[in-house]
Order: structure tokens, then C-alpha cells, then sequence
């Protein structure tokens, strides 16, 4: 319905030709950039609300009480749940730790809450429907998981640079009873704040996704990230690893670049590298880690990544 | 009262420190405000998302930017 609507004002009020690049260029851009701000939003909004009943610290507790790998497991789980935002990173970190969490468990936990992170799920949901967001949540949280365990196998518990004192006897936390309508309001200006940092992204990753869908020859993207390219994978990750979550503005492009041959799996390894990993966050931790385990966790993720995505292309 | 504002330095958290200060002012109390930096003291409030807000050693708030009217409301609270 809302594609007819575009086709009206494209080559109807506009009058633009039918079948030539730049109205089917702007046709796409309209109705791409509306139909994602559109569902964006009522994603976004519909996650915040749900997790604003989790918290951390309630995770936290719970964790405590779990052993290596049913805590690897649960952590990864947790961290689609709860809210997480990379600024935070450090006093979960720790936090985690002087609960005795185990330390492969809290990066199974590390790994987790950025990949499912709610622009990237929001998105993946209106580009590539619920199958594609299933996979990705499920690898991711294998990544995760596994991850972890290794992580955690490794011993490395003295490179982390702070001194961790744990917490004597039961952590306990205060129920904060909030209100349905706050919770609601809350969810709201969460939403705004997201769409405020966001649009710019989504509007430049469909711009140049419409440029790609109408000039860039399918032959070529199949040529470099297509079946013939077996280093497409690592290739797809390791571009991934440096940019900083623009979920928003990478998966229009990545839309695109599916459509035109680009394999499902190297698409998931690219958008799981973006999100999982970031070089802002590496220098957060870099104030409490070593620079070893921050490579040891960055390599271990990467190479996770590029498995799965492997995996999927070989399984498809 | 004392009200201390704990947060590694991101945005929120300044924004939160700002917030903090009016609601202070328009309230006509007297309080003192202070920004805690030190991860080592954030830890100690038992606080893993940032920023959060304590008032007289209690904290009454984690992981959000609340507006100049909910600290009012926070601050009359106590």
C-alpha cells in the first residue's frame, strides 16, 4: 500500500518517467526511509518498554549464583535483554566481577548485550524480517557463549588492571516500583533520543543503498562479496570491527548489497563486527584491562564472527 | 543533604550534573552536589549503569537522565 502510495507521487504528481534510474533512484529512497523510521520507532519503543523490567543489577544477582558454563549461557541471554549502552561498559565490568561472577561469564555477557543491541535487532526486524534477526540473535549468542567459555579457560583474571574487591555476602537489590505510565513515558523519550541520533544514518545508508541499487552493476558485488570470493567473510568482518554501531546507516546498505549477491552469511559476519565490536569501546576498557586481554577478547570475537559466518553461507 | 552524582564522564552524566544543580536551586534547599568520578566509588554503591544519582548515601536512581522535575520530586521525596 505504502509502495503504491510512493509510485503516485513519484510518477504521477512528479511526473518523473517511469523506468529511469533517478525516479526509480528517489522512489526507493522515499519508500525506504519511511517504511524504516516507521517501524524503527515502533520497534525501538516496544523493546525499551520490555526491558525497562530487567535490570543489570537484578542480573547481577542472579548471575552470582550460576556456575561456568549455565552462566555463560544465561549471561549471553541476559545481555538481549537488558538494556546496555557502551558508556556503562566499565562499572558492568567490574560490577559483574565483585560479584564473583566469573570472568568468562561476564564477557560472555560483554559480548552479548552490544550484538543485540535494540537499533540493530529494530533494524534487522524491518529489512530482513524475523528469520534474519532469529539467525542473528542465535549466532550472536553462540559467539557469545562460546566466546566466553574460552575466555574464561584462558585464566587471565590478572590482566584485569583494577583490583576488584568482592562484595561480602548477599547482594541484595531494591525493588524500584515504577509505574506503567512512567515506563511508558519513559520508553517514549528513549525512542525520540534514539531517532534524534539516528536519522541522519538511516537516511545516508539508504541514500547511498538507493545509488547502489541503481548504478553499481550486480556483477561486481557478486565478483567481491559473492560465492566466487572465499576471503569475503574475514574481509567483511574485519571492516566491520572498526566502525562504531551505525546499525542504522550500515543495513540499508547491507539490504542492497544482499539483494544484489552479497551471501547472507558475509552480510551477518559484516553486521555482527559492527556491533560487537568497536574501537571507541576498546578504549573505554583500555582504562581496566590490559591491552593483552583486550586482544585476546577482540581476536576471539573476530575470529567467532568470521565462523559463523562461514557456517551460514555453508549451510545455505 | 548531599547529593552526589556518580558517572564515568559521559554525556548523561554531565547532562544529569546540570539537571541536578537547577532542580537544586528551584527546590530552595540548600545541598551539596557532587560528581563522582572515581569507578572505585561507583563501584562501592553497588551502581553498574551510569549515570546514577545519591542522595545522603542512598541511591535513588541508576542508568537514567532524569528531568530537573523528577529530582524535585526525588529531593522532596527524601
Amino acid at each position: 500500500m505504502w509502495q503504491e502510495s510512493v509510485n503516485v507521487l513519484i510518477y504521477e504528481w512528479l511526473k518523473m518517467p517511469h523506468g529511469e534510474k533517478l525516479s526509480d533512484a528517489l522512489n526507493f529512497f522515499i519508500y525506504d526511509t519511511v517504511k524504516i523510521l516507521f517501524l524503527l520507532t515502533a520497534i525501538i519503543f516496544a523493546i525499551t518498554l520490555l526491558r525497562s523490567y530487567f535490570s543489570t543489577e537484578k542480573v547481577r544477582v542472579y548471575l552470582s549464583k550460576k556456575h561456568e558454563f549455565t552462566g555463560n549461557v544465561l549471561a549471553a541471554l541476559f545481555g538481549i535483554i537488558t538494556p546496555f549502552c557502551s558508556c556503562s561498559a566499565i562499572p558492568l565490568f567490574l560490577g559483574f566481577l565483585q560479584a564473583r561472577i566469573p570472568l568468562g561469564v561476564t564477557f560472555s555477557y560483554l559480548i552479548s548485550a552490544p550484538l543485540n543491541n535494540e537499533i540493530a535487532i529494530a533494524m534487522l526486524l524491518t529489512m530482513f524480517g524475523w528469520k534474519v534477526a532469529a539467525l542473528y540473535i542465535g549466532f550472536g549468542l553462540l559467539v557469545a557463549i562460546v566466546g566466553g567459555i574460552v575466555i574464561g579457560r584462558m585464566e587471565l583474571e590478572k590482566e584485569v588492571l583494577i583490583e576488584v574487591k568482592p562484595i561480602n555476602g548477599e547482594i541484595t537489590v531494591d525493588e524500584q516500583k515504577i509505574a506503567f505510565s512512567v515506563r511508558l513515558k519513559d520508553a517514549k523519550e528513549y525512542t525520540q533520543d534514539i531517532l534524534y541520533k539516528t536519522w541522519i544514518y538511516v537516511l545516508a545508508g539508504v541514500g547511498v543503498g538507493a545509488f547502489i541499487h541503481g548504478y553499481v552493476p550486480t556483477e561486481f558485488i557478486v565478483r567481491v562479496a559473492g560465492a566466487d570470493n572465499i576471503f569475503a567473510v574475514p574481509l567483511a568482518t574485519l571492516l566491520g570491527v572498526p566502525m562504531y554501531s551505525n546499525a542504522a546507516g550500515v543495513m540499508p546498505l547491507i539490504e542492497v548489497l544482499t539483494s544484489k549477491g552479497m551471501l547472507m552469511g558475509t552480510a551477518l559476519s559484516f553486521m555482527m563486527a559492527i556491533t560487537a565490536l568497536s574501537l571507541p569501546e576498546a578504549m573505554i576498557l583500555k582504562r581496566i584491562m590490559s591491552l593483552k586481554l583486550i586482544a585476546i577478547f577482540f581476536g576471539t570475537v573476530t575470529l567467532g564472527i568470521i565462523g559463523v559466518g562461514y557456517l551460514f553461507n555453508a549451510i545455505l | 543533604m548531599k547529593i552526589e552524582i556518580l558517572g564515568t564522564g559521559c554525556s548523561k552524566c554531565k547532562a544529569l550534573e546540570e539537571a541536578t544543580k537547577q532542580a537544586v536551586a528551584q527546590s530552595g534547599k540548600f545541598a551539596q552536589i557532587e560528581k563522582v568520578e572515581d569507578i572505585m566509588k561507583i563501584m562501592e554503591y553497588g551502581v553498574m549503569s551510569t549515570p546514577g544519582l545519591v542522595i545522603d548515601g542512598k541511591v535513588v536512581s541508576t542508568g537514567k537522565l532524569l528531568t530537573i522535575n523528577e529530582i524535585k520530586e526525588l529531593i522532596q521525596a527524601h
